[in-house]
């Protein structure tokens, strides 16, 4: 049997488990999410980085984990909380348990855990802090919420710095003819640097300090701005590239963080949402067609709708069915637009890879082509 | 705003193999949902015992035969705008088919609603749909269709072994199978061109082993689509559907699997061109993303009733509205209110539905599954974890205390160890209905988790769950029993009665041990959204955790005990008396909550009850209810579900629930053969002479004395045996040591048998008033079972003096039993006197069929009685209620074809799967209703084969001269033929000896040159398995096949009355019909 473990959170309420993976405590907000599939991608999605992440789906590590659905270099959240674990696991693509994969990346688990009971008390209390620690007793428990307590909001973080590239790079030359793409990685899903090379243009990944010079001595048909942990208020320097792209018109794709990034970039304001959207089932309605899509997402802060300027050129392009906030904005007239979801998906629906398109149609035309 | 305003909805007709009561749910929930859109609702189905067919849920009413012809003048006399046929089952589709075939539709204007033609067509047509999704680069299994072993031959060069070889146009798969090798592929297609009466095979490539998948996808005209949810079938490919254990959401799939083929499912229902549901199968490699599309149903299905019941996502509701012109996003979520339509549910349970087979009922079927479904309904069980939604899956199945613990005799004795598995491998290299608990067995004996994988194609994941429950058994057997270790076995959904039968004790001290520690289960909801959003559904599950949702309800309410799984026997009449009696809570002021576990039902709607808990019908979960919601403030309700219901009644009490509604006193009189002897003794009412025994020396006597033919019957029907009527010593010997051996415990049951008139009423009773809402006349004499038998309401030739008597025994026995609420009581009438044959204490298979044809709502009157409310003061007085101006014939139906091996000769054991009602003005005209809508008439003219029995053969001469007369060309077997030549009557003879020459029976019937059989059977051995080889032939080509000389006699009677001359109108005008144009009281002769 494993060891006994607690989750406690910052308004005293205590979730007991068992711990898988890595020994070791945690202090992070915990938030939950509610895909069905896919553990191995939310686990190593940098959006994630000072998160412990309730996944709602009962029974996990099933189908184990392989090198090829890793979202980034390693795991970020900082501790994961189920309520069945499985370490027998079974599919034809399993090269390890998820129980290896969190231990050796220091990731601590709890298993066990009432997990409904703890997404009711998020949803109606909004996310909170708090603290994974092992083999405690009863006593001890008013310490932890103490402690859960002082743990710094996430927005004082660079989480942003923390969990993409220092350096750029070249991620693929693409085919002759075909534009290069500069990706900003603000702490990149790598199925976005997938969907792009799958479509046969260069791709350069840069830092999130690239300035909008740096970018554009790139000579790119169009930037992607990616998504990322964290509050966008807290990575100002990115919103300030954004908005020189914007002055210079080049074909631009913000996705999550970098759609709220582009928010700010036009002068909008972002603020946080209760207790975020994470899943694979949000209903977003194109406003242009009418059609509604069913996205992924994974995203504390939203753009506020009545802050977007109207003499930006900007409006409000997508919303989100449920409760009416903004999933995109779009430039009246320029190849600019952003999604607050996913369109790679991974985890979720592969509904919307039709953004890739329609930004890349608009960087082949943008005259910038690669040499 | 809606686009129609008058929609012709089509129901599924009888609860056949296949179709059962998923599509009564589908289509209330449409015409629910076409009344909020403000369209009128006309609704078709020939089944009375569905709640679809109730007033309140569509606007009009027909309960007529599901035939073009019929459905032609419903739509000439109510000019719908719109036809919504996918909402019943297949038989809808292909009606939509017909009527659009025979130009109906065109010629009055009607819209086809939700799914186009050219679709239903494509995927029903192997060629066009394959045709269809190589245009949009979906993969297809590789096939080809032969008609020669040489063409066969050459598909070798394009297609690999193993291959699956289909006959073309045969019923039940009989000739077909896979083949590995070259030599297994010749000899296979061989009998395959034998079998098939087109000489044509289909050759496909075999995906046995691969998973398979299903996704259920929604589109609306806006293009909008969503998937409700993915299901992975633990049987792997190779199993029908229908007949596999299917888990929701998928378990072993990774998110790039899971998006590949939920991609591949919308780009399918976008093709489609679907307006509506649409169910998508596939086959997945378990090696690699390769998959194949398997098959496209382009309307609501079994598997979306499940996939509603497992999500809270209403389906058929949501596609109703789509047909009508809504958008998804324009649809509230029922569940959450605050949400839309357009999203997808996200799952933080696991749903295990696992099907109910009748092999019980049939043991002598073959009991192997493939491809060709034979359950008649299934359960679905909701938990936290897989290992306990499937245990409590099994406990619903209600297989007679049958937990997967179960383990046959013989491999306990011989088998005890890995290397003398040797049955229990063999039921776990092919699929059967034991399979399951073979795999336990195995893993017990310590076979490896692989071998059994390789052997079952069983993914590894599902096996190493059942590993864990056996080492847990393990544990239980050995370690002493602490509160973590009951924690851990509850957590793995281990029943008390499992943990007591393991830690050596009774399962009440493991309630007692559970109340003592703390340990209950709680109730968690079911809210399509994973708790991200806050939802009213009154929607439960049981699971061991810690946060309970479900607070009791507050003020006055009552518990309704469902009837879970459809089975031959208890099927939809009961979920029909289930929500009725919820309704009639309602009305009354008092909370309704249901407990069932049968997924594919409306008493399973979360909106029929106030709340609902989706629970097994067994003692624990249901006191565990009950003690959630207060013992003593939730009474509960037994009447309504059936067997399972009732027999839930003594436990119940004894664990202190209060019962509201007849005693358990008043049961047990009623069930204990005994005591109601006494009883009717004492009453002096007569009952068939006989008596219980419980050895064959005992038997024998009691025969010997009472005089044969004997009925006999266990006193407790375990499933297996049952009854059978018995003509001398040497057959009741036989009986009685296989049935002593089925239930050691119990005597059987020992009647004389009574060949008369059979009859029966249900009556309400408050305990003093009892009121008899109409009697039913067999047509079949006594001794086809009563759920068998052709009932007509009102009788036709009763003496007024038999049915003077039949009222006041009823009286009395409902004032002798104090019954408080319903009771069923069967008579038959033999030599002018009246004898009683049974009595039920509760709501009977006839209880819809009644209410529909007499208007009384016999189901909310026993209700009110059990709430306390005095018969008299609802406005009934004791005694039988006026006829109403009509005959309505309620006729059974079979799924004989789909159940190889099994006899269909009708007999005491109940066969059917369903049943129609035929409704009309004379008995001639609701009998041609009643056969044509169980698709069992004759048609006018043609030939007809007679082999009847020796004991039969005066009786049958009337019928004879009746057939001839008709101008029908006779074939008969030696003895029969001989007997109508002495009639002068022409006569073709035709062997039954199957190897002395051609032609003989089976290629008469097998080559179409007869159009229907007459064959009885005396009940003796030989003969019987002489006319066995006749009847299947008859099933399996569909034709129709008489073996009760009545049943023949009515089918011809509706031939001489006319076979096209009935009205077809609305069911409530035969009702209020005025009384001049009384019915006429032909007799059937």
């Amino acid at each position: 049997m494993s060891e006994r473990a607690v989750l406690v959170l910052e308004d005293g309420s205590a979730f007991w488990g068992w711990r898988f993976g890595a020994t070791v405590d945690a202090a992070a907000e915990v938030v939950f999410n509610t895909s069905m599939t896919g553990y191995q991608e939310i686990c190593t999605d940098a959006s994630y980085r000072g998160q412990m992440v309730v996944l709602t789906h009962p029974l996990i590590g099933n189908y184990g984990v392989t090198t090829g659905d890793d979202e980034s270099r390693q795991p970020w959240v900082s501790a994961l909380i189920v309520r069945e674990y499985y370490r027998d696991h079974s599919n034809w693509r399993a090269e390890g348990d998820l129980d290896a994969f969190l231990m050796s990346a220091g990731v601590p688990g709890i298993f066990g855990v009432d997990t409904r009971s703890l997404t009711r008390r998020l949803r109606s209390k909004g996310t909170m802090r708090g603290i994974l620690a092992g083999e405690v007793d009863e006593a001890a428990l008013d310490g932890l919420v103490v402690r859960a307590r002082a743990i710094p909001p996430i927005g004082e973080h660079d989480v942003v710095g923390e969990t993409a590239v220092e350096r750029s790079y070249e991620a693929s030359a693409g085919d002759p003819g075909m534009p290069r793409i500069v990706v900003v990685d603000c702490g990149i899903k790598q199925n976005i640097v997938r969907s792009l090379q799958r479509r046969r243009v260069g791709v350069v990944v840069v830092p999130p300090r690239a300035t909008a010079g740096e970018i554009l001595a790139l000579r790119p048909g169009g930037v992607v701005v990616s998504n990322g942990p964290g509050d966008p208020a807290a990575v100002p320097h990115v919103a300030r590239s954004v908005r020189g792209l914007v002055e210079v018109g080049i074909p631009l794709l913000g996705i999550c963080l970098g759609h709220q990034l582009l928010g700010l970039a036009i002068g909008a304001t972002t603020s946080r949402l209760k207790f975020g959207h994470h899943g694979g089932n949000h209903p977003v309605k194109d406003l242009s067609t009418g059609e509604v899509h069913i996205t992924s997402q994974n995203h504390e802060y939203q753009v506020d709708a009545p802050a977007v300027p109207a003499a930006s050129g900007f409006a409000v392009s997508q919303v989100n069915i449920n409760d009416r906030s903004v999933e995109g904005l779009a430039h009246a007239s320029k190849p600019i637009f952003s999604v607050q979801y996913h369109p790679e998906g991974s985890p979720g629906p592969q509904d919307n890879p039709y953004l890739f398109d329609r930004f890349l149609r608009a960087a082949s035309q943008s005259g910038a082509l690669q040499t | 705003m809606p686009d129609v305003s008058k929609v012709l909805v089509l129901g599924s007709g009888p609860i056949i193999i296949g179709q059962a009561a998923e599509f009564d749910y589908a289509g209330t929930q449409a015409c629910k949902a076409l009344r909020e859109e403000g369209v009128t609702s006309i609704l078709v189905n020939s089944n009375p015992a569905t709640i679809m067919t109730d007033e309140g849920i569509a606007d009009v009413v027909y309960v007529e035969p599901l035939a073009v012809e019929v459905l032609a003048r419903i739509i000439e006399r109510e000019r719908p705008d719109g036809l919504l046929p996918t909402l019943g089952g297949q038989t809808g589709l292909n009606l939509a088919v017909e009527l659009a075939e025979a130009g109906v539709l065109e010629r009055f204007g009607v819209r086809l609603l939700g799914t186009p033609l050219e679709t239903i067509k494509r995927a029903e047509d192997r060629e066009l749909f394959k045709e269809m999704l190589a245009g949009i680069g979906e993969p297809v299994p590789p096939s080809a269709t032969v008609y020669s072993l040489e063409e066969a031959r050459a598909l070798l060069d394009r297609l690999s072994l193993p291959l699956i070889i289909r006959p073309g146009y045969t019923l039940g798969g009989t000739g077909g199978g896979i083949a590995h090798t070259e030599e297994e592929y010749e000899r296979v297609v061989t009998s395959g061109l034998q079998a098939s009466p087109i000489h044509q095979v289909l050759v496909e490539q075999c995906v046995l082993g691969w998973k398979e998948i299903e996704y259920e996808v929604m589109r609306d005209a806006a293009d909008t689509c969503i998937t409700v949810c993915n299901m992975e079938n633990l049987d792997p490919k190779g199993v029908h559907t229908g007949d596999s254990v299917v888990v929701a959401p998928s378990q072993t799939l990774s998110d790039k699997e899971y998006q590949m083929l939920r991609t591949a499912s919308i780009k399918i229902i976008r093709t489609l061109g679907i307006e509506g549901g649409c169910n998508v199968q596939f086959a997945l490699d378990p090696h690699s993303f390769t998959y194949y599309v398997i098959e496209v149903n382009p309307r609501v299905s079994r598997s979306s009733a499940l996939a509603s019941k497992a999500t809270g996502y209403p389906i058929a509701r949501v596609a109703a509205k789509i047909a009508v012109g809504r958008r998804l996003e324009e649809i509230p979520n029922a569940v959450t209110k605050t949400s839309t339509a357009a999203f997808e549910p996200a799952l933080d349970y696991c749903v295990v539905k696992i099907p109910r087979w009748p092999f019980d009922k049939f043991p002598s079927g073959d009991r192997g599954i493939g491809t060709q479904m034979k359950a008649t309904g299934e359960v679905m069980a909701i938990d936290r974890s897989f290992e306990a939604a499937f245990q409590k899956a099994v406990r619903s199945l209600e297989l007679g205390g049958k937990s997967i613990h179960w383990e046959d005799r013989s491999w306990t004795v011989a088998e005890p160890s890995p290397g003398s598995l040797r049955s229990v491998w063999e039921l776990i290299d092919q699929p059967n209905d034991l399979r399951l608990w073979a795999v336990f067995a195995a893993l017990r004996r310590g076979a490896s988790v692989e071998e059994i994988h390789q052997r079952s194609r069983i993914d590894r994941w599902f096996i190493r769950r059942f590993r864990c429950l056996v080492d847990l058994e393990h544990r239980l057997l050995g370690e002493p029993l602490t509160p973590t270790l009951l924690w851990e076995a509850k957590r793995l959904g281990f029943s008390d009665e499992q943990i007591g039968t393991l830690s050596d004790r009774l399962p009440e001290q493991v309630r007692q041990l559970r109340q003592q520690w703390g340990l209950r289960p709680v109730y968690k909801m079911v809210d399509t959204c994973a708790a991200e959003f806050e939802a009213a559904t009154p929607y439960f599950y049981s699971t061991y955790e810690t946060e309970n949702e479900a607070e009791a309800l507050p003020g006055p309410k009552a518990v309704v005990i469902g009837s879970g799984p459809i089975r031959i026997g208890q099927g939809i009449e009961f979920d029909y008396c289930s929500v009725h009696s919820a309704w009639a809570l309602q009305r009354a002021g008092v909370r309704a909550i249901m407990v069932n576990s049968n997924p594919e039902t409306v008493s399973t709607d979360f909106d029929t009850s106030d709340r609902l808990y989706f629970e097994p019908l067994d003692e624990e979960s249901v006191r565990d209810v009950l003690e959630n919601e207060g013992i003593e403030q939730a009474p509960a309700i037994v009447q309504f579900g059936g067997q399972t219901a009732i027999n839930l009644a003594e436990p119940l009490t004894r664990g202190g629930a209060r019962l509201i509604g007849s005693s358990v006193e008043a049961i047990d009189l009623a069930e204990d053969r005994r005591r109601f002897e006494d009883f009717l003794n004492r009453l002096g009412i007569p009952q068939p002479p006989g008596a219980a025994v419980s050895t064959v020396a005992d038997a024998l006597t009691v025969a010997a004395s009472i005089g044969y033919p004997v009925l006999v019957r266990p006193s407790y029907v375990l499933g297996g045996r049952a009854m059978e009527i018995v003509h001398n010593r040497d057959e009741l010997a036989r009986y009685a040591k296989v049935a002593a051996e089925v239930s050691e415990k119990h005597p059987i049951l020992i009647d004389q048998y009574l060949e008369g008139k059979e009859l029966e009423v249900d009556a309400i009773c408050d305990g003093e008033t009892v009121v008899i809402p109409g009697i039913m006349e067999h047509i079949e004499r006594a001794g086809v079972h009563s759920g068998d038998s052709m009932a007509v309401y009102p009788g036709v030739d009763l003496r007024a003096r038999d049915v003077d008597r039949i009222v006041d025994y009823t009286i009395q026995i409902g004032r002798g039993l104090q019954v408080r609420g319903l009771m069923n009581v069967q008579y038959v009438i033999y030599q002018g006197a009246v004898y009683v044959l049974e009595v039920n204490p509760r709501a009977s298979r006839t209880v819809p069929f009644l209410a529909k044809v007499t208007g009384i709502p016999i189901v909310q009157l026993a209700t009110r009685v059990m709430l306390g409310e005095s018969l008299a003061s609802q406005g009934y007085a004791t005694g039988l209620c006026p006829n109403q101006p009509l005959i309505a014939v309620k006729g059974p139906v079979f799924s004989m074809g789909k159940l190889i091996g099994v006899d269909t000769y009708l007999g005491p054991e109940m066969k059917s799967t369903g049943e129609v009602m035929g409704i009309d003005t004379t008995l001639g005209a609701a009998l041609a209703k009643g056969l044509l809508a169980a698709r069992t008439s004759l048609p006018v003219g043609g030939s007809i084969l007679l082999s009847i029995a020796d004991r039969d053969k005066p009786e049958a001469r009337g019928l004879i001269e009746r057939l001839a007369a008709l101008g029908y060309r006779l074939y008969a077997t030696e003895g029969t033929a001989t007997m109508i030549a002495e009639m002068g009557l022409p006569v073709q003879m035709i062997t039954k000896k199957l190897n002395e020459g051609h032609p003989n029976v089976l290629d008469v019937i097998r080559e179409r040159l007869v159009d229907g059989v007459v064959n009885t059977v005396t009940g003796r051995r030989t003969p019987l398995k002489d006319g066995f080889a006749i009847r299947r032939a008859a099933t399996e080509r569909g034709i129709p096949c008489f073996t009760s000389l009545d049943t023949a006699r009515a089918a011809i009677q509706s031939l001489e009355h006319g076979l096209g001359d009935y009205h077809v109108r609305p069911l409530l005008e035969y009702l209020r019909e005025p009384r001049s144009s009384a019915p006429t009281t032909e007799a059937v002769r």
